[in-house]
């Protein structure tokens, strides 16, 4: 991993933050997020280093990170953020950018385990589709 | 027809680089009454006022306009210029092309335009502006500190040692302020009190010096030199007069509250001194809670004293005092915390407060200066501090750095190891700031020779669990999570503006910013002045500062009031309004929206083809008017001018740009 | 009181005891609860990214309907559908650009006239608890309920309005309407791991381990929810409960209304 002046000034960076809505510029590292995240230890890279990640154009290395797919969007982080960045929304537009691509699903109905498929609720259901494909 | 002559500014490329200033010297030699016209990389500059000077006489100019930046900034300047060069102050107009115009575009061409029309626009008025001249007004020579804490102590015993008399107000029953609440100062560790006990007793025994203590300011009239101030006295239930400090009525008092002073972590009685070593060492009756106020009965300190000093029937008093200068310095709040659950503040008692840690390290303090944890009264370990809590968080505090917090964190956690053996503490910091002569060094005592450890992560919540906390967080520098099991979690709060401030500003006519805290003059070259004249600014009220910073700048207010003081007179602002008796028609409209009390009524004789009649007509008390023009648009017959903005130069003003 | 009503799916389904509860208890206390007719699913998330606007439609076409019954507040249950309905409205009232691109499917504007409140609002705000108390006919004396929140009542902070983020105490406030003992813990706003339980289960039970362990140390014997999502993940992994209430231990999770059900006894 290596950061160069391509990288952070790649249009990748630009593209999420439009995507997002958010500023990713405006993160300053504190890490509140991560401190509070309630699934944070399964994931490869912590909220504030999504942030830092896009802040440097790592965009690439985002895009194969587990975090996309862990991130519950509950909220908890930027109700806590002191910046006012919206971290679900930034996780969201990465998402996106993997499953516009062709087989960039990343859950099936088959997928699922006969038991959650009968006793799920719906809500949990609709949820996963929309957060997992497209 | 006027000569005028027109000097414009490049300010280095803050106006060059924007502005064509050829094109709008061209443009200015065109304008009617313009004899001359030329440019200069810095007006203000030593050769710039010559060149104007020069020119004046030179060209036989009678008018000058200034193209350049805000009159804010320089137009004291330029009146000066041109009144050496024989010159009427009044007669020079500043065109601001810079704040209203370079600094705002960028392009060049309609900037380039806008500077010519601001230029006509100036050039319209000076051809108008008539001579003016101020009069002399004799100065208060009594000078009032509002604010009883190190800022204010400092500022009134810096004024009384120059031999002006100084009022000290306070509104609490004794002066000290915060610092006297604080355990030892960064970065000498010495000891607060022991350091601002002996300044209190200086204030109290200076001569010059007087203590208005338990008062707050009601109603502020007049200007620079020239201040009366009424001043509430709150009703103390206690005659200071035959009052020996005794303290039996302190002991006897069956009425326990939560005190202030100790920040809540211990009680204080009704009737009460804030700390042992107040001054004046008198008690006052805090009649929200005492017996007799809330449920008429009880009047136990009345029986114990024994020089009949307890008197429940004393009302507020107010007192009515004219002064020549006036230094605010009325600190700050700690910022509420009600918007931080995820800290569990008040849901746990080992989730305090700085402050409330500096009482609980302090001698005099809730625990006699044992560092012990509320909950169960034993030393604590494992202490975890939490900075910038209600700081740079512009989500739900406040958006700045409250400064001081980096630097009483380190001694917090200096003092922890010291007082508690083997302990141990936990820094959580998003920046670690020391600014400051021997700060940087302090904070590396703490990590290297006190066992704090600090980790760069804020601190998302804090989970009590049974009799103790669980801290969650990232080392963002590992990248690793951060679970810590601790005793006591210490919150670094934030600095706020006095929740009053506002109300204090308007009565003063002084400004804030978004966050109220006081504006100064200028941020770097008028740090202690406001922009009312005479009133000058003093400690945290002006904005997040520690103690050497606050002294500093109440010293300098001193200086700042000590060399308005010492003047005989002052020149009084000539811009002030002016009626014109044929015109006025007495219907007293401007009387009713002068913010000032300067207009009143006259009654004028007038003869009217034979007869003498009477009538009444507004008249204008140049000694209290201040010139915000007010008046001028209230009148309906146009009878009411501000000298050096009349209707008429107003008027050439608009034409100037729009025709 | 009448009201327009927003059901969802998950309460025509799995959660039809959230729906029969909440009705029966809302005619005791004299409320009027009118379904929103041909209503569609809600989309179960708010759209996190600026270019989906489209999903938004349904719940709009549901708001809209409530406009037209005049009714001047709109009911729901599940916590998603609140989340989800709360955030459309206020958008609509403030973000004139959508407003504009969702109206033109419509065929009479909607600019966010109607009121969306959670059943729990309705309870203490427009009946008071206090009124509640009194018409309680059980009370649940004695009953340690931990209130667990979630997150969808709640957050973002800055658009549900609902109650302090970080303290919420309306739960808490209505079991003691209740006659019941709310349970102090600090897990009740912790995720539960949402719709993780669907495609990544194992973050998902350790999420609800947490929180089944922490109210069971602190003696509650049931935990309270609004959100079906909350309550199948809650149920879903009691095995979590093994190491501190042994092989067998269990910790019913019920909704509001049926508590309240109990107590009014309908």
């Amino acid at each position: 991993m290596k950061i160069t002046t391509e990288k952070i000034n790649s249009n990748l960076v630009r593209d999420v933050e439009e995507v997002s809505g958010q500023k990713v510029s405006a993160c300053f590292q504190c890490g509140k997020c991560t401190g509070g995240c309630p699934v944070v230890w399964a994931m490869d890279i912590f909220p504030h280093q999504v942030l830092r990640y896009a802040q440097m154009g790592l965009i690439d290395e985002l895009l194969h990170s587990k975090t996309l797919w862990i991130c519950a969007s509950c909220q908890t982080c930027d109700s806590r953020c002191p910046r006012e960045v919206d971290i679900p929304k930034v996780i969201e537009a990465l998402r996106l950018i993997i499953m516009r691509e062709k087989g960039g699903n990343y859950l099936h109905p088959n997928d699922l385990p006969a038991r959650v498929r009968e006793n799920a609720p719906q809500q949990g259901l609709v949820s996963a589709f929309r957060k997992y494909a497209k | 027809m006027k000569r005028i002559g027109v000097f414009i500014c490049w300010c280095g490329s803050n106006i060059a680089a924007t502005v064509d200033i050829d094109k709008t010297i061209a443009a200015a030699k065109q304008m009617p009454g313009v004899v001359f016209a030329d440019h200069n990389k810095y007006t203000c500059s030593e050769l710039g006022q010559d060149m104007v000077k020069n020119a004046i006489k030179e060209h036989q100019l009678d008018r000058v306009v200034i193209g350049a930046c805000s009159p804010r900034m320089h137009e004291n300047t330029f009146r000066k210029t041109v009144e050496a060069a024989g010159l009427n102050p009044y007669y020079m107009e500043i065109a601001n092309i810079r704040e209203q115009c370079s600094w705002v575009h960028k392009d060049k061409e309609t900037a380039t335009g806008k500077a010519i029309s601001l230029v006509r626009t100036a050039v319209a008025k000076a051809a108008r502006n008539e001579a003016l001249f101020s009069t002399e007004m004799p100065i208060e020579r009594r000078a009032l500190v509002i604010g009883g804490g190190i800022a204010g102590i400092q500022a009134a015993l810096d004024i009384a040692e120059t031999g002006f008399e100084v009022d000290l107000l306070e509104k609490e029953p004794s002066i000290g302020g915060r610092m006297a609440q604080l355990d030892k100062t960064f970065p000498t560790l010495d000891c607060s009190a022991c350091i601002l006990t002996p300044k209190m007793v200086d204030v109290a025994q200076h001569e010059k010096i007087r203590l208005i203590t338990y008062s707050e300011v009601e109603k502020v009239e007049g200007y620079v030199g020239n201040f009366t101030v009424t001043i509430r006295n709150k009703a103390r239930s206690v005659d200071m007069e035959k009052c020996t400090g005794c303290g039996d009525c302190m002991n006897k008092c069956p009425q326990k509250v939560s005190s202030e002073f100790e920040m809540g972590l211990a009680e204080r009685r009704a009737i009460y001194t804030p700390f042992p070593q107040a001054v004046p060492n008198k008690p006052a009756i805090d009649r929200a809670t005492c017996r007799w106020f809330t449920q008429e009965k009880c009047r136990v300190c009345e029986k114990i004293c024994p020089t009949g000093a307890i008197d429940y029937d004393q009302v507020d008093e107010f007192i009515t005092q004219r002064y020549g200068a006036i230094v605010v310095a009325t600190g700050f709040d700690t910022h509420k915390l009600d918007k931080y659950g995820e800290y569990a503040y008040g849901k746990h008692p080992d989730v305090i407060t700085s402050l409330e840690m500096e009482r609980l390290f302090n001698a005099s303090g809730p625990t006699g200066g044992k560092l012990l944890r509320p909950s169960n009264g034993k030393p604590p370990k494992n202490v975890a501090f939490i900075q910038c809590v209600g700081s740079r968080d512009k989500a739900k505090g406040n958006p700045y750095c409250a400064k001081i917090c980096c630097m009483y964190t380190a001694k917090h956690a200096i003092l922890l190891n010291e007082k508690v053996p083997g302990s141990k503490s936990f820094v959580f910091y998003i920046d670690v700031r020391t600014p400051g002569k021997d700060y940087e060094e302090f904070y590396n005592r703490a990590y290297e020779q006190h066992n704090a450890t600090y980790i760069k992560g804020n601190v998302s919540k804090v989970f009590p669990d049974g009799d103790q906390l669980v801290v969650r967080s990232v080392d963002a520098l590992s990248g690793a999570l951060v679970e810590l099991v601790v005793d006591m979690v210490v919150l670094a709060t934030s600095v706020d503006a006095r929740s009053d401030a506002k109300d204090l500003a308007q009565k003063l006519s002084i400004t804030t910013n978004a966050h109220k805290f006081f504006n100064e003059a200028h941020p770097k070259l008028r740090p202690v002045e406001t922009q009312t004249a005479g009133i000058f600014l003093a400690g945290v009220c002006q904005g997040p500062k520690d103690i050497p910073e606050t002294v500093a700048q109440a010293s300098a207010a001193a200086v700042k009031v000590a060399s308005l003081l010492s003047k005989e007179s002052l020149k009084s602002n000539p811009t002030i309004a002016e009626v014109d008796q044929k015109r006025c028609s007495g219907d007293m409209s401007c009387m009713a929206v002068c913010p000032y009390g300067a207009i009143s009524e006259k009654i004028i004789e007038e003869r009217r083809g034979r007869e003498t009649v009477t009538r009444k007509i507004a008249e204008v008390n140049t000694a209290l008017c201040q010139g915000c023009g007010a008046c001028t648009v209230a009148c309906r017959p146009g009878a009411i001018n501000l000298k050096g903005f009349t209707n008429e130069q107003i008027l050439a003003e608009v034409d100037a740009i729009c025709l | 009181m009448r009201y327009s009503y927003y059901p969802g799916c998950t309460l025509k389904t799995k959660a039809k005891v959230y729906e029969d509860t909440t009705l029966q208890t809302a005619k005791a206390l004299g409320l009027e609860m009118v379904e929103v007719e041909e209503w569609q699913c809600c989309g179960a998330l708010y759209p996190l990214n600026t270019e989906e606007h489209f999903s938004l439609l349904a719940p709009v076409r549901a708001l809209s309907q409530a406009k037209e019954l005049n009714h001047e507040k709109m009911v729901t249950l599940c916590a998603g559908c609140f989340n989800v309905f709360k955030r459309t409205n206020k958008a609509m009232r403030e973000d004139g650009e959508l407003r504009r691109k969702i109206n033109d499917y419509l065929e009479e504007d909607y600019l966010g006239e109607v009121d969306v409140v959670h059943y729990l609002e309705v309870l203490k705000k427009d009946i008071g608890f206090t009124a509640v108390a009194e018409k309680v006919k059980k009370k649940l004396e004695g009953r340690k309920i931990a209130p667990y929140y979630g997150c969808l009542l709640l957050k973002p902070r800055n658009e549900m309005d609902f109650d302090d983020v970080e303290n919420p105490t309306i739960f808490e406030d209505f079991l003691s309407a209740l006659g019941a003992t709310a349970v102090e813990y600090p897990y009740k706003t912790e995720c539960c791991g949402s719709y993780l339980s669907m495609a990544n289960e194992e973050v998902a039970e350790t999420a609800v381990g947490r929180i089944l362990k922490s109210a069971y140390k602190s003696g509650a014997e049931a935990i309270m929810v609004a959100c079906p999502l909350c309550k199948y993940n809650l149920e879903e992994y009691q095995k979590q409960l093994q190491d501190v209430a042994g092989e067998n231990g269990k910790m019913s999770v019920l909704y509001f209304t049926e508590l309240l059900a109990e107590a009014l006894d309908v």
